[in-house]
C-alpha cells in the first residue's frame, strides 16, 4: 500500500529551486517541531543565504545579518529560554562570514540547535566557492577546480565543533540524498531539538544537501554526486551525543 | 535620596538598570570598557542576562535577536567597536527594533587614540550603517544629564520602535560626578509586537513603508527636540555646541558676560533630532555663531549652517574645531577674540 503523507500543517510550499535539499530539510525540521509539540513555541534565526526562503514556513522567524545567526539566536534563547530557537543556516553563512559566531556559541554552549546545509557553494549569489567546496571542484570563483593548497582544504564543521567543545550536547552530519538517510538525518535533528528542550545545551547538524542550480546537474546526478564524491570527504555519523557527554 | 559619587560609564549602566533594561551584550573596548565590567556582575545580580560576547559584530546580533523577543536592550562601545555595530543599526531599523547604544567617543580614525572626542558627529548623526536610516541621539554635558537621558531613552525607542544612541565622550566616561539615580521602573504595558513563539506578533508581521518611517521621522523631529538657550535673545555672538565642549561653554559664556562682551550659547541635547528650534530665538544683534567641537575637522558645523539657511540668518558662522580632548575656558575665550576682531575665516 502507499503511504500518503500530508505535507505537516505549517509548512507553506517552499520556493527552493527544484531539487534543492534545502526543501526537504525545511520539511524535517518541521515534521519535529510538530511531532515534539512545538509548533506555537519556536522560532528560527534564518541565516543570509538560500536559507532565508525558509520563511516560507508559519511562525517565529528572525532574519539575521549574513552570517550572525549564531549571535541572534544566542539573543533570543536568552530572551525567551523555553522557546525552540533553531538557527538555520547555509554552510558559507555559518563556517565561512559567520565562523566566529557559529564557534563562540558552541564554545559557551548555548542551548540551541543548529542546523547547517552544507551544499559546497554560496548557492543564493550564484555559486562561488565555499570553504567545503570540495578539492578541484569548479565554482564560479575557482573557474579552474578549488586549488586546495591555494585556497585551503575542505571545512569539517560538525568535527571541528566536536573536537573542541567537549561539553557540547550533539554534533552530527547527514545527508538528504536518498530515502534512508533522509530518515536518519530526521532523527538528528530531532536529536538536536530534544536536546535543546532538556535543556542539555548546543547541538549541530549539517546537511549534505543537493543544489542542482549551481552543481549545473539535474536532482537524480545531485544526488549520485553526493554520495560518490561527498561521503567520502564528509563521513556522515554523530561525532558527539550527550552519552559522550 | 542622597546622590551617589559615580564613574560616568558606571552610572550609564546603572542608569540602564534602572530603566528597566533586562539584556546587555558587549565586547571590551577602551573608554567604555567599565559600562560592560560595571553591568557584567549588576545584570547578573537583579536575574538579567549579560553576555561578554566574542566581538561588536556578535554583540550587536545578540542584542537584536534579543529586542526581537521583547527584550530592552542596551550595548555600549568605542571608536572601531561602534563600526562594527553599525550594520547593526540598519538591520535593527529594517525590523524596526529598538535598542540603546552607548558610545563613549574616543578620538581619531582606524584605531584612533583614547583621548575624548567627538568625532563620530556625523556617523551617529547621518547614518553609518547601510541605507536612509535616523537614530535619536542624545548628547549629555554631564553625568546627571547622561542618566537622565539614557533612562528615557528606552521609552522613546520602544514608542518609536527606533535606535537611540547616547552620544557620551571619553571623559564624561570616565570623570566622576554626584548624581541622583531615578528608581527602577519598567516598561510601561506590554509590547503589541515581538517574536514569542507563536508566529502571530514577530518580525513576520512587521509590514511597514519606508514613507511610513519617514513620516514618523517627521514627528520625531518635531517633538524632540532638545535644547538650552543661554543669553542668545541679545547676544552679538553665540557659541554652538553639545556634550563636554557645551559645558565647558556655559562657563565661558558666563565669565565673558562678566566682562561685557554679550555672547550666548545654544546647548544641543538632542543632535538627531537637530534642535533647529533653538535657532529661532537668536536676536537681532547677532553678528556670528561659533560652533565648539571636539573634532578636527568641524562637523556639526554643517547642521549649524543648514539651519541658518533654513531660517534665512545671515550671520558668519565659525567653527572651533578643538581637536582631542575638552578645551578650556581660556581656549574658547580666545577663540572667540580671534572671531570678534575678525582674524577667523568664516566657515559658513
Ligand atoms: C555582509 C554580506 N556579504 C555578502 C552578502 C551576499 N551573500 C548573500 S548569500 C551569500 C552566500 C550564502 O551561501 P551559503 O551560506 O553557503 O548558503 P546557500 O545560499 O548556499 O544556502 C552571500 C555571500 C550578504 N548578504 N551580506
Ligand atoms: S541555488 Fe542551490 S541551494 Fe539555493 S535554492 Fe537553488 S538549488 Fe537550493
Amino acid at each position: 500500500m502507499a503511504a500518503i503523507k500530508t505535507l505537516p500543517t505549517g509548512a507553506n510550499k517552499h520556493t527552493f529551486c527544484p531539487g534543492c535539499g534545502h526543501g526537504i530539510v525545511n520539511r524535517l525540521i518541521r515534521e519535529c517541531i510538530e511531532e515534539l509539540g512545538y509548533q506555537d513555541n519556536y522560532c528560527f534565526a534564518l541565516a543570509v543565504g538560500c536559507s532565508c526562503n525558509l520563511h516560507s514556513q508559519k511562525g517565529d522567524f528572525f532574519q539575521a545579518a549574513h552570517g550572525r545567526a549564531g549571535a541572534a539566536a544566542t539573543g533570543i534563547k536568552r530572551t525567551r529560554p523555553d522557546m525552540l530557537v533553531i538557527a538555520y543556516q547555509g554552510d558559507g553563512d555559518a563556517g565561512v562570514i559567520g565562523l566566529a559566531e557559529t564557534l563562540n556559541a558552541a564554545y559557551r554552549n548555548e542551548n540551541l540547535s543548529v542546523i547547517i546545509i552544507n551544499n559546497t557553494n554560496f548557492g543564493m549569489t550564484g555559486g562561488q566557492m565555499s570553504w567545503t567546496t570540495m578539492p578541484g571542484e569548479v565554482t564560479t570563483t575557482s573557474t579552474a577546480g578549488r586549488n586546495c593548497d591555494y585556497n585551503g582544504y575542505p571545512q569539517h564543521l560538525p568535527e571541528m565543533i566536536a573536537n573542541s567543545f567537549s561539553h557540547i550536547a550533539y554534533s552530527a552530519r547527514g545527508s538528504v540524498a536518498d530515502v534512508k538517510h533522509i530518515m536518519e538525518t530526521k532523527k538528528m535533528i530531532k536529536k538536536a531539538l530534544q536536546n535543546q528542550i532538556d535543556k542539555a545545551g548546543y547541538s549541530i547538524v549539517e546537511v549534505l544537501s543537493p543544489c542542482p542550480t549551481n552543481w549545473h546537474l539535474d536532482p537524480l546526478k545531485s544526488c549520485d554526486r553526493i554520495e560518490n564524491e561527498l561521503y567520502p570527504e564528509y563521513p556522515l555519523g554523530e561525532f558527539k551525543t550527550r552519552e559522550d557527554k | 535620596m542622597a546622590k551617589e559619587l559615580l564613574k560616568g560609564n558606571a552610572a550609564a549602566g546603572e542608569a540602564a538598570v534602572r530603566a528597566g533594561a533586562d539584556f546587555f551584550a558587549g565586547y571590551p573596548i577602551t573608554p567604555s570598557t567599565e559600562i560592560l565590567e560595571y553591568l557584567s556582575s549588576r545584570m547578573g545580580e537583579l536575574g538579567r542576562t549579560f553576555i561578554q560576547a566574542e566581538s561588536e559584530i556578535a554583540a550587536v546580533n545578540m542584542v537584536l535577536g534579543a529586542s526581537a523577543a521583547g527584550a530592552r536592550c542596551i550595548t555600549a562601545s568605542s571608536g572601531t567597536g561602534i563600526s562594527l555595530k553599525m550594520e547593526g543599526y540598519s538591520y535593527a531599523e529594517s525590523m524596526k527594533l529598538p535598542f540603546v547604544v552607548v558610545n563613549v567617543q574616543r578620538h581619531g580614525v582606524g584605531l584612533g587614540g583614547l583621548d575624548s572626542g567627538q568625532s563620530d558627529y556625523f556617523r551617529e548623526t547621518k547614518g553609518g550603517g547601510q541605507g536612509d536610516y535616523r537614530r535619536v541621539v542624545y548628547a549629555p554635558s554631564s553625568i546627571q544629564e547622561q542618566v537622565d537621558m539614557i533612562y528615557k531613552s528606552f521609552d522613546v525607542a520602544e514608542k518609536y520602535r527606533i535606535g537611540v544612541t547616547i552620544f557620551s565622550e571619553a571623559v564624561l566616561g570616565q570623570m566622576m560626578e554626584a548624581v541622583d539615580m531615578p528608581p527602577f521602573k519598567k516598561r510601561e504595558g506590554e509590547l503589541d509586537w515581538g517574536i514569542d513563539g507563536t508566529g502571530k506578533k514577530g518580525i513576520r508581521n512587521n509590514k511597514w513603508t519606508i514613507f511610513e518611517r519617514v513620516e514618523m521621522y517627521h514627528e520625531i523631529e518635531e517633538q524632540y527636540q532638545e535644547w538650552e538657550n543661554i543669553n542668545v535673545e541679545d547676544a552679538e555672538y553665540v557659541f554652538v555646541a553639545a556634550g563636554l565642549p557645551a559645558r565647558v561653554c556655559i562657563d565661558t559664556v558666563k565669565k565673558l558676560r562678566e566682562k561685557g562682551e554679550k555672547v550666548g550659547l545654544i546647548r544641543l541635547k538632542t543632535l538627531w533630532p537637530y534642535p533647529v528650534k533653538a535657532f529661532k530665538e537668536l536676536g537681532p544683534n547677532l553678528k556670528g555663531l561659533i560652533s565648539v567641537e571636539t573634532n578636527v575637522q568641524g562637523q556639526m558645523v554643517e547642521d549649524v549652517a543648514l539651519t541658518c539657511r533654513k531660517f534665512k540668518i545671515n550671520a558668519p558662522i565659525y567653527c572651533y574645531a578643538y581637536g582631542p580632548g575638552v578645551p578650556m575656558v581660556k581656549e574658547i575665550v580666545a577663540k572667540y577674540e580671534e572671531v570678534k576682531s575678525g582674524k577667523c575665516e568664516e566657515r559658513f
